[in-house]
């Protein structure tokens, strides 16, 4: 579904990303780790196709496409979705009238029929039931005022709404706490299913208490240095980010 | 024109029909002002970024005579605005109210020309607010148009009454075969516990250009409530300088929307004055510009007397080569303790040739207020836009939605449904044209 090659990115003459590789297929979930500053959250950034962002080499193919030369819109309208780290708020705008839109130019994008009022409400209904989220907070300004967590269940349910191919959900665990964190990821593991997968940016491994994937990266400098099974997020846990940065000073040395 | 003597020479014409009026004494009066200040320039304070001088330098059919207009009730024909089936619809045609235009549907309004109130029981009632507003705008063009108070109207809203039709003036210029000047002038009486909802728009007719300098002064006595909605949708060869005063008499409430969309130059002056204690007035606008328009918003609420809340809002959104004013007063007299005076200005800048002027005012010379002002000028935010086309929204739409969104809190404040509803269309229109 997604093949990263030899990525290179940065933001205003600064390199961030030094040559990702990643793949994944469908039906995966794949966690990306890693200290700040390692590039994680540049990398979820590059591929939503954030405007100020260079990428100097490498190739991002999705879904058999050329993911670099699509406009974000039309990344979105091909099943790309990204959660934010940090939610947009948009007064005067209610995520009821913004969602509308959104359906109905991807819709229109796939060749589809715009949702009618009816059609629209029982979609709306159906996934506010999925990941539990109240009508009173859709009907308000776009993220104005919510919490944290009223902010990040909102990205879930417009994840929910736009049934993406592929999720990217940039640290959407950060600012939540235990009992967010579980809503938020039990709507994500109900959202997930053999034909999309989800690619998780994180710096905690608390997150994978609830949301068991199939790979997870480790990215320090900008690079992925170590790539393995649900195991390796344990073992980061216990020895700390500190012994992969000394795993990869060694090996650079060798 | 060579503007002095050109409306001396109209001016000395209408006295001389008029002579023995008990307004030609107000008219002269005025007309001497505005030999001595002439037509305010840029060297102006008040008029500092907005030049009208230029609107003078051309020729217009000036109509003192009603029976020179051919404007008839077909010509009104798709000129009307929403909701105007329940409306008391009143009619200027090149600045002279038109009885026969006009249609009356309440029998708590009683509509008369401005000379027969001023000699009946109204006179002191006109004697004593007409031409208040030239206190506050000590220039040329408030002058003129008192100077030429003729075919002016007269409406009072009877005591305890509620109009339960809102009351539509439409000031027409008909500019089909040749530019046209027009001065409209109203006096409005809201009496003690009575309600009126108002709403006054311009239309130009005809490919000519049209130059409106016009005054409504409102009137609001204790209790009473009046809700006022200025739509400014005219073509772009017409220009207008339009003033509304409202003088809250009494403890009373007045909530006023300025909706300014399209025209040439525009500038609106409203001022809100209490005159008694306890009053409440909310103020808004929005000024949604294009092209090489030019709109001044300058507004003035003065709190003479204590215990009095306003509330102002205006919002542009300012793109091409437009240009924007906003020029926002607040005066707090001696007396006026625990007044409360809010005000801001926001603006949305769509081009790099599109600017605004924004300059609030605060003059406090009491101790025991709470007043605020705040004014923004900024760019659409960018991570928003990325964060609705990370949705799939085009750019084309992101902007849209942003800029309905940033509209939303003026509109919203229009309180009469087909008025809101027509000029949510109008923006819908526009930001679809405009931001393609």
């Amino acid at each position: 579904m997604l093949r990263i090659h030899n990525l290179h990115a940065g933001i205003e003459g600064k390199k961030i990303l030094n040559g990702i590789n990643l793949e994944i297929k469908t039906g995966e979930v794949h966690v990306i780790m890693g200290p700040n500053g390692s590039g994680k959250s540049t990398l979820a950034s590059v591929l939503a196709g954030r405007e100020n962002y260079e990428v100097s080499a490498g190739s991002v193919e999705y879904l058999g496409k050329d993911l670099l030369d699509m406009s974000p819109e039309d990344r979105a309208r091909e099943g790309l979705f990204l959660a934010f780290q940090y939610p947009v708020e948009i007064p005067g705008l209610s995520t009821t009238n913004f969602m509308k839109t959104a359906v109905n130019e991807i819709r229109k994008y796939r060749g589809q029929e715009p949702l009618d009022a009816v059609a629209f409400l029982r979609m709306m209904k159906e996934k506010m039931a999925l990941v539990n989220i109240d009508q009173s907070l859709l009907s308000r300004p776009l993220n104005e005022g919510f919490s944290g967590g009223e902010k990040k269940r909102n990205e879930i349910f417009q994840m929910a709404m736009l049934q993406p191919k592929l999720a990217i959900m940039d640290e959407t665990d950060s600012g939540l706490d235990i009992d967010a964190i579980r809503i938020v990821s039990d709507s994500v593991n109900k959202l997930h299913n053999k034909d999309n997968a989800v690619l998780l940016v994180t710096h905690y491994q608390r997150l994978l208490d609830y949301i068991i994937p199939d790979f997870v990266h480790v990215m320090y400098n900008g690079r992925i240095v170590k790539s393995g099974p649900k195991e390796l997020a344990l073992e980061l846990e216990e020895k700390g980010y500190d012994f992969i940065k000394h795993e990869v000073g060694v090996g650079e040395e060798a | 024109m060579n503007t002095i003597e050109y409306f001396k020479e109209h001016f000395d014409q209408l006295q001389l029909a008029g002579a023995n009026s008990s307004l030609g004494a107000i008219r002269k009066n005025a007309f001497d002002v505005f030999s001595t200040l002439g037509i305010p320039t840029t060297r102006h304070e008040e008029w500092k970024y907005t030049r009208i001088s230029g609107l003078f330098n051309k020729e217009y059919n000036f109509t003192v005579n009603p029976l020179t207009t051919s404007f008839t009730t077909n010509d009104m024909d798709g000129l009307h605005l929403p909701g105007h089936e329940q409306a008391n619809e009143l009619v200027f045609i090149n600045g002279l109210f038109s009885f026969s235009l006009s249609i009356i549907r309440s029998p708590q309004l009683v509509v008369l020309p401005l000379e027969e109130a001023s000699g009946n029981e109204y006179k002191n009632i006109v004697s004593k607010h007409l031409g208040h507003s030239g206190q506050y705008l000590k220039d040329g063009i408030n002058a003129l148009n008192t100077a030429f108070a003729y075919g002016a109207v007269f409406i009072h809203v009877k005591k305890g009454q509620s109009t339960e039709h809102p009351v539509y003036i439409y000031h027409i210029s008909d500019a089909r075969n040749s530019n046209s000047f027009s001065q409209p002038r109203s006096l409005v009486y809201v009496d003690e516990n009575a309600r009126l909802q108002l709403v006054e728009t311009f239309v130009t007719v005809g490919e000519q250009e049209s130059f409106t300098n016009q005054v409504i002064e409102i009137i609001v006595e204790k209790d009473a409530y009046l809700e006022y909605y200025k739509i400014q949708n005219d073509e772009s060869h017409s220009s207008q300088v339009s003033t509304t005063h409202i003088r809250q008499v009494g403890k009373s409430y007045t909530h006023s929307v300025v909706i300014s969309l399209n025209g040439n130059i525009i500038r609106n002056n409203l001022n809100v004055i209490f005159d008694a204690a306890h009053c409440e007035s909310h103020l808004y606008g929005l000024y949604c510009l294009k092209n090489e328009m030019h709109v001044d918003n300058h507004t003035v609420v003065d709190n003479v007397q204590p215990h009095c809340l306003s509330n102002e809002l205006y919002k542009g959104i300012v793109g091409d080569n437009a240009t924007g004013v906003f020029n926002g007063k607040i005066f707090v007299r001696k007396d006026a303790q625990k007044t409360n005076a809010y005000q801001s200005n926001k603006n949305i800048l769509l081009s790099e040739n599109a600017s605004v002027n924004a300059k609030p005012q605060l003059e406090i010379f009491a101790d025991d207020v709470k007043c605020s002002h705040g004014c923004t000028v900024g760019s659409l935010d960018e991570e928003a836009q990325f964060y609705l086309m990370s949705r799939g929204l085009s750019k084309h739409s992101a902007r849209a939605l942003l800029l309905q969104a940033f509209a939303i809190d003026i509109l919203e404040n229009i309180k009469s449904e087909p008025i809101r509803l027509y000029v949510e269309q109008l923006i819908s229109k526009r930001l679809e044209i405009d931001t393609v």
